[in-house]
């Protein structure tokens, strides 16, 4: 069943066109909520559609529906305060001028006093101490300052919450246990949740639907795993994550490329195709009778892994990441094995 | 060659500092001269309780109206797509271009029954709003839009929103204009005089055109001081210690303006009627006299005269005062501690202080000690710096915090003595802020009135006192032109001021 319905939308600021016709739908999983994360470079239009979706702004045209109630039709909306739906942005905007305890029992009815239960257990849900109630917003580290906001928009149990670009502020080690910590209790608590970033491997890894966009329209949606190896086009790929894209000739499940055969994923395709491995994919061994050989023309050397720039035989050179464990000499000669299939992207990409 | 610098900075920090409190000090001085039973005698009384409940009515109903009306036009220009913002802004910042007794002069031009408290609050609205609308709107164009998009996702309504999330950041610049419009009210004569409205202030004066110096306005005037310092009291209490900046990095996302739709056309009712009242009557009116006075009100050797005058304590005020100012502002930037903060708070105090009690205080000091300088300009000049300090203090501390004390050491290491440095890289780059605060001091000495009139040499007019001297006799005709002078002097600075609130904004 679809949890929230986006159906045409477009939206326009100015000679700019933010969003151009997007429709989207998001279901809603059985037990736990469900999570999408919403991916696209800096002004695909993935923001526009937050706000949309949160009321902060009309859209031009296009109908949003949640749970069966329109939230949208072209700029007639329903305004924000009435929607129930929950928002963490990227650098938390908790109010400057309220403690924690203040800032998560902003949007709950009653005094301090009555809604103090009701915010440690909150608080106790995001993982903070009791203790941090009564401090102000500017005395917390960044990953505080993200956590109590998420108390925030938990404490009026939203039906959706839309979390905007919520780990970018964080340091790389906080960020992915933040996100794993709050994917975990948003699971729990059965509230879907769409992800808005621009950051590949942070959707891949949140989000049980990933929804690509680029220009203000929606590229490509699917599971992350889909995604990741069956990507529409070579521009999608690349986009989420390295990939070495090749030029083949595709007869019977079989490309035959730079690399020698490759297995591919569409065994009824024929003739020319571009072909998709990722890195992980391909891995160097001394050189053996038949196999496809490479040289090596730079290694640079990184600890846990390196990256390797090969020459095929075909005279093209390709980057690779190899375990640094397995660094190979810079001019030598190695043998190319690839595992798993390689994707063809359809023609005309 | 640093160390000693300093020190000299230091001992004439110290020095203007004590001179900046000479009047509070005398104030108190003058109190206890008269004895305790004189001084009661003299506080309580029905006449201090009538003045006190007219000041403290006038500035309880006056400072809320002037932020209402502040807030409501903050936010028709800063967040709603109302036609023509800028020219609004900028006619909401004009009204400060008018001497507040020019306004209360039209007033009464066109209404002349105009008297009392109602009048006072009315016309004070007028003359002072826009010290609270520079400051609010300036807030409003920084405040961080995601905090009431999150307040919206959390289930409050606008108003709410509004409420809870606007209001209390806009906390300290309704704080720091509220103080503002507060010690105008307190300090100001001439908009009160002319419609009959006793305050402290006006009785003073009166006290002292009838009997200089006597026990009685000196006992008035500490009074008013205890009220000013109340008044500062208050607003730090209200304002508090939070900090309200924005947390969090980034630049803001704008906020789209809010649609007035059907509501355009009455909503732009209100900056018009603003500014027809606040611009259209001093305008009109002038404009009425100058028409009625024709060629014989341009007495240019007058006129001339008293331009000449203005223009000589102006320049004189503004240069002195700049120079007085160097030394501690220099030492807050540079030397900032304990001691420095206690000393700039001195300088402070003394710019919250009516003009009249300033001059009072100098009153009694020359006539007790240095006779020979009563009624001179010197006198009148050392009051204008008293008065006009933080002016000077608070732009020539902004213009030396842009020379940080590392372009010096870089001209150090690049071969520059220390002198030549100072002159090469701080003082060229404190400047242009020199210069504001000397331009901001000439203005309020150009439209000095109270304090000028009490000081001013035997027969030394300013277009302030002529203007004066002219309404009294109610020759309204013959005071127009100088009312149109000290306006055309004042148009530029509130132009200057709309752009640096612009500025401040990142605008």
């Amino acid at each position: 069943m679809t949890f929230l319905g986006i159906d045409h939308v477009s939206k326009r600021y100015g000679t700019v066109l933010a969003l151009d016709g997007v429709s989207l739908g998001v279901s809603l999983g059985v037990a736990a909520g469900s999570r999408t994360a919403i991916v696209g470079p800096s002004g695909s239009g993935k923001t526009t559609l937050l706000r949309l979706i949160a009321g902060f702004e009309a859209p031009d045209t296009g109908r949003i529906v949640l749970d069966g109630e329109l939230l949208a039709d072209g700029a007639a909306a329903m305004p924000a305060f009435r929607r129930g739906v929950g928002v963490v942005m990227q650098d938390g905007a908790l109010f400057p001028h309220l403690d924690v305890a203040e800032n998560i029992g902003f949007g709950l009815p009653g005094n301090l006093r009555g809604q103090a239960a009701r915010i440690a257990e909150l608080l106790g849900m995001v993982g903070l101490p009791i203790a941090m109630a009564s401090r102000r917003p500017d005395a917390l580290s960044g990953g505080q300052q993200q956590r109590v906001a998420l108390a925030r928009a938990l404490a009026r149990k939203p039906r959706l919450m839309l979390l905007d670009e919520p780990f970018s502020a964080l340091d790389t080690g906080l960020r992915a246990a933040t996100r794993k910590a709050v994917a975990t209790l948003l699971a729990d608590a059965g509230i879907a949740t769409i992800l808005v970033t621009h950051d590949q491997t942070e959707a891949l890894s949140f989000a049980d639907q990933v929804a690509v966009m680029g220009g203000g329209r929606l590229l490509q949606v699917g599971a992350p795993r889909e995604l990741y190896l069956r990507p529409l086009t070579p521009m999608i790929a690349s986009f989420l994550g390295e990939a070495i894209i090749l030029p083949a000739t595709l007869a019977d499940g079989v490309a035959d490329c730079a690399l020698g055969p490759v297995a591919v994923d569409d065994a009824r395709r024929q003739g020319a195709a571009d072909i998709l491995l990722r890195p992980e994919q391909v891995s160097l061994a001394a050189p053996t009778p038949g196999a496809a050989l490479a040289q090596v023309l730079d290694c640079d050397f990184a600890g846990p892994a390196c990256a390797v720039t090969l020459r095929l035989q075909s005279g093209e050179t390709v980057a690779l990441r190899q375990p640094g464990i397995a660094a190979p000499d810079i001019g030598a000669t190695v043998a190319i094995m690839v595992h798993g299939t390689a994707h063809a992207f359809a023609a005309g990409d | 060659m640093r160390p000693t610098r300093n020190r000299w900075l230091a001992a004439a920090a110290l020095l203007i500092s004590l001179a900046a409190l000479t009047p509070l000090g005398i104030a108190g001085w003058a109190g206890a001269q008269a004895g305790w039973p004189t001084a009661i005698a003299l506080v309580f009384r029905p006449r201090v309780g009538e003045l006190l409940a007219n000041t403290a009515m006038l500035v309880v109903l006056t400072v809320p109206l002037c932020a209402g009306l502040a807030m409501a036009l903050a936010w028709l220009t800063e967040r709603s797509d109302l036609p023509g913002t800028p020219i609004w802004t900028w006619l909401a910042v004009a009204p400060l271009a008018v001497p507040a007794f020019v306004h209360s002069y039209a007033w009464v031009t066109v209404l002349p029954g105009l008297h009392g408290l109602p009048a006072g609050v009315m016309i004070s609205v007028f003359a002072y709003f826009s010290f609270l609308y520079l400051p609010v709107a300036a807030t409003l164009r920084r405040l961080d839009p995601a905090l009431e998009d999150i307040a919206a996702s959390l289930g409050q309504t606008p108003w709410q929103v509004f409420r809870r999330v606007v209001l209390p950041q806009l906390r300290l610049a309704l704080c720091g204009g509220g103080l503002l419009v507060g010690l105008h009210l307190m300090a100001e004569y001439g908009l009160f005089a002319m419609i009959r409205f006793d305050t402290f202030t006006t009785a003073i004066l009166d006290q002292f055109q009838s009997a200089y110096n006597g026990p009685a306005a000196n006992m008035l005037s500490c009074v008013l001081v205890l009220c000013c310092l109340g008044l500062l009291g208050l607003e730090s209490r209200v304002r508090g210690a939070a900090r309200y900046a924005r947390l969090g990095s980034g630049a803001a996302r704008t906020r789209p303006r809010t649609r007035l739709g059907a509501a355009t056309l009455p909503c732009l009712l209100l900056p018009a009627g603003v500014a027809a009242l606040t611009l259209g009557i001093p305008g009109a009116t002038l404009l009425r006299w100058l028409i009625a006075g024709g060629g014989a009100i341009w007495q240019f050797g007058e006129i001339g005269a008293a331009l000449a005058q203005t223009l000589l304590l102006a320049c004189a005020g503004g240069m002195l005062t700049v120079l007085a100012a160097i030394p501690m502002a220099w030492l807050s930037v540079r030397a900032p501690g304990h001691l420095q903060r206690i000393l700039e708070a001195c300088n402070y105090i003394v710019g919250a202080l009516p003009g009249v009690v300033v001059a009072l205080a100098l009153v009694f000091l020359t006539v007790r000690m240095a006779l020979p300088l009563y009624q001179t300009s010197v006198t009148i000049v050392a009051a204008y710096v008293l008065m006009f300090l933080p002016r000077a203090l608070l732009s020539l501390r902004a213009s030396i915090s842009q020379a940080p004390v590392e372009l010096e050491q870089a001209a150090a290491s690049l071969g520059r003595r220390p002198a030549a440095a100072l002159w090469a890289i701080t003082l060229r780059l404190a400047a242009p802020g020199a210069a504001a605060g000397m331009a901001l001091v000439a203005l309020g000495i150009t439209n000095e009135l109270t304090a000028t009139q009490m000081l001013a040499p035997t027969g030394t007019q300013t277009l302030a006192t002529a203007f004066w001297a002219h309404s009294s006799e109610i020759d309204y005709a013959a005071a127009a032109p100088y009312a149109v002078l000290m306006i055309l002097f004042a148009l530029p600075l509130t132009w200057l001021l709309h752009a640096q609130s612009l500025q401040a904004a990142g605008r």
